[in-house]
């Protein structure tokens, strides 16, 4: 099959590889019908995220078509399904308590040590994202092998197209997950940190969970439009202080939640985050938490701050004293998205979310090189980009010739 | 310049050899530079942990730790580790059988009962190499531990004790595996042997693991997928 594979720092490549079969009684073989690139996605083309190997099958926004079923499976040839990216068995301590994306058993024995080296305990596993989630083979890909398919395959019925659901994978329960960590009350103020397409639903989720306002803080004019057209008030930072903007806009005590859903790789000419691109171009550091830093400052005293953002290790410079002095409520973490999935389908056939409007552009999978290029270097252009395996080369997309066609 | 995660692969590919074809011919000074770096390293910490020991072992200060993880005076590497399982006591224990060893414990060739609970076990051992030992139950409290002792004619000197204990609020089990064991060719066989992840510390904390996984989903983890390295098939776990 055909699959797309990290080679190291900036080189993704499309190979053939062997297909992947069906190794436990629960698994399953899915047939990939549309897959997304994640902004996660890009911290693993930096060279950003530890563990991962030259030849790794990297996607973790997938869903398509079952095509092979273990003896254990409760699911069905032909049926579709959207795939969340955390592997979760269903039946450990942690998915008990619903906190799936932290299950004890879907990282296996032999890549664990690692994992529980850095962070104290064995993460969860994942599709396509590095030896440390358990490495597994991502979606990016013709077909991928699915663990524990009775437990978080959502299946989709017929009338809803690809488009409409396959963000049910991460973005859209990790938005939602984002907006219920801010513990949100009916009026409130919340600032988004970051409208890329997790911000995007974030801000969504937010106003559904009863905000009064959301104020959202990117740079690129196109996902500041997005923002805008989803109900939020923007903030350009290149061209306002965004401490200073959100004290006027809320009399003075800021925001009553902030949630960065920017991670590791802030933007920006500001002497704290100029000093860690040096740093991480030494290696010194992989964090650059400008966006945090400005959020725990910006925050109201007693406020929340929900970081759904990706980070990787040890951050410098974090305003920890701020953090305490005010009071701030913090919840982060990995989504554990089988928790939502099922309410999630159901507000998206009730048409409460726009799932739609953030993706500028659908490319083969063969196109996938190409596509990390622009996603990495254009990103007030590219929003978002669905792959399609099966497509000939070439055959790339962009909504503006979708509009016109 | 290769980055960190770069570097941390090729780290990797260097400790599973065979798996994968070397891509980069180490420099010779470079690695004896680490070498130096690593025993100068290591040896400072020995001494430090040595004076700390002396220091403290006149102390009787109470903990309520688990012995296996104060510190060690004796030769032998003593090991030990707990796991939370989410199933009954009862259960578990019963899994805990002989017969099912080589469904979860993945270095275990065979195991072949003697009779009056002595078994002879055939075990992977680094480089291809296998190792047998024979081992006596010295005692099994029903649904809570079971002990043994290695008998004289075993390869390697080992004993040990698996427990089962209730965990509070209705968690399930916390299953606790000791192992004592005279590491072969000393302190330097032993790290070499985790380098080949044949240690029998390594070997014991994810076959405990394993059991788990098995216990609770069924299964055993695996990860066994495509990839573009050709020394790896779709159905074998990787690291």
């Amino acid at each position: 099959m055909r699959a797309v594979t990290w080679q190291g720092r900036h080189k993704i490549s499309v190979e053939t590889v062997p297909d992947p079969e069906i190794v436990n009684p629960r698994d399953i073989i899915l047939k990939v019908t549309s897959t997304a690139i994640c902004g996660s996605d890009l911290h693993l083309y930096d060279g950003y995220i530890p563990g991962m190997r030259a030849g790794d099958i990297v996607g973790h926004e997938f869903m398509g078509e079952v095509v092979e079923t273990g003896a254990q499976s409760t699911l069905k040839k032909g049926q579709r399904v959207v795939i969340p990216f955390t592997i979760s068995c269903g039946q450990c301590f942690f998915c008990e308590k619903q906190q799936y994306s932290a299950c004890d058993n879907s990282n296996p024995s032999e890549t664990r040590d690692a994992s529980e080296l850095l962070m104290g305990h064995a993460m969860g596993g994942a599709f396509g994202y590095a030896h440390l989630t358990g490495g597994y083979a991502g979606g990016q890909a013709d077909y991928v092998r699915v663990p524990y398919s009775d437990v978080g395959p959502v299946i989709i019925p017929d009338d809803l197209p690809d488009d409409d659901v396959l963000f049910l994978s991460d973005i859209l329960p990790t938005g939602w997950h984002a907006a219920v960590n801010a513990d949100i009350e009916p009026g409130d103020t919340v600032a988004i940190w970051g409208c890329g397409p997790v911000g995007l639903f974030t801000i969504q989720s937010a106003l559904l969970l009863g905000a009064g306002r959301v104020i959202a803080i990117d740079h690129f004019p196109a996902r500041l439009a997005l923002a805008r057209g989803m109900g939020a008030e923007i903030l350009d930072y290149t061209r306002v202080d965004v401490r200073e903007a959100l004290n006027e806009m809320t009399g003075g005590i800021g925001p009553d939640a902030c949630i960065d859903c920017v991670g590791m790789e802030s933007h920006g000419f500001t002497a704290d985050n100029i000093l860690d691109q040096v740093k991480a171009q030494f290696y010194s550091v992989t964090e650059r938490p400008h966006a945090l830093r400005q959020a725990i400052l910006a925050c109201r005293k007693g406020g929340r701050l929900s970081i759904p953002g990706v980070y990787g290790g040890f951050a410098d410079k974090f305003p920890l004293g701020q953090l305490m002095e005010k009071g701030l409520t913090v919840k982060s973490g990995q989504t554990p998205v089988q928790k939502y999935t099922g309410e999630l389908l159901k507000m998206i056939q009730d048409g409460k979310f726009d799932t739609t409007s953030l993706v500028s552009h659908h490319a083969p999978l063969e196109d996938a090189a190409e596509m990390y290029r622009h996603w990495h270097g254009e990103q007030n252009d590219y929003t978002k980009i669905i792959l399609k395996p099966g497509l000939e080369k070439g055959a790339i997309q962009a909504k503006s010739e979708m509009e016109n066609a | 310049m290769s980055s960190l995660a770069d570097r941390l692969s090729k780290l990797t590919d260097r400790l599973s050899p065979g798996r994968q074809p070397r891509r980069t011919s180490p420099d010779p000074l470079t690695l004896a530079a680490v070498g130096a770096g690593l025993a100068a390293t290591g040896i400072g910490l020995a001494l430090w942990r040595r004076s700390r020991k002396n220091k403290t072992a006149g102390d009787s200060i109470a903990t309520d730790a688990p012995h296996w993880t104060l510190d060690k005076p004796s030769k032998r590497a003593l090991f030990g580790k707990s796991v939370l399982i989410n199933r009954p006591r009862e259960e578990l224990f019963a899994a805990w059988k002989v017969e099912r060893f080589p469904d979860f414990m993945e270095n275990v060739v065979a195991v072949e009962a003697l009779g009056g609970g002595t078994a002879r076990w055939t075990i992977k051992a680094p480089l291809g190499r296998e190792v047998h030992l024979v081992n006596s139950i010295t005692e099994s409290v029903e649904d809570q531990s079971i002990s043994w002792q290695s008998e004289p004619e075993s390869e390697i000197a080992n004993s040990g004790e698996v427990r089962f204990a209730d965990a509070p609020a209705g968690r399930g089990t916390y299953v606790t595996l000791i192992l004592a064991y005279d590491p072969p060719a000393g302190q330097i066989g032993r790290l070499g042997a985790k380098l080949l992840q044949r240690e029998p510390e390594v070997q014991a904390r994810r076959d405990l693991h394993r059991f788990k996984q098995l216990m609770e989903t069924g299964e055993v983890t695996s990860n066994a997928s495509p990839s573009a390295r050709s020394s790896e098939t779709a159905t074998e776990p990787h690291i």
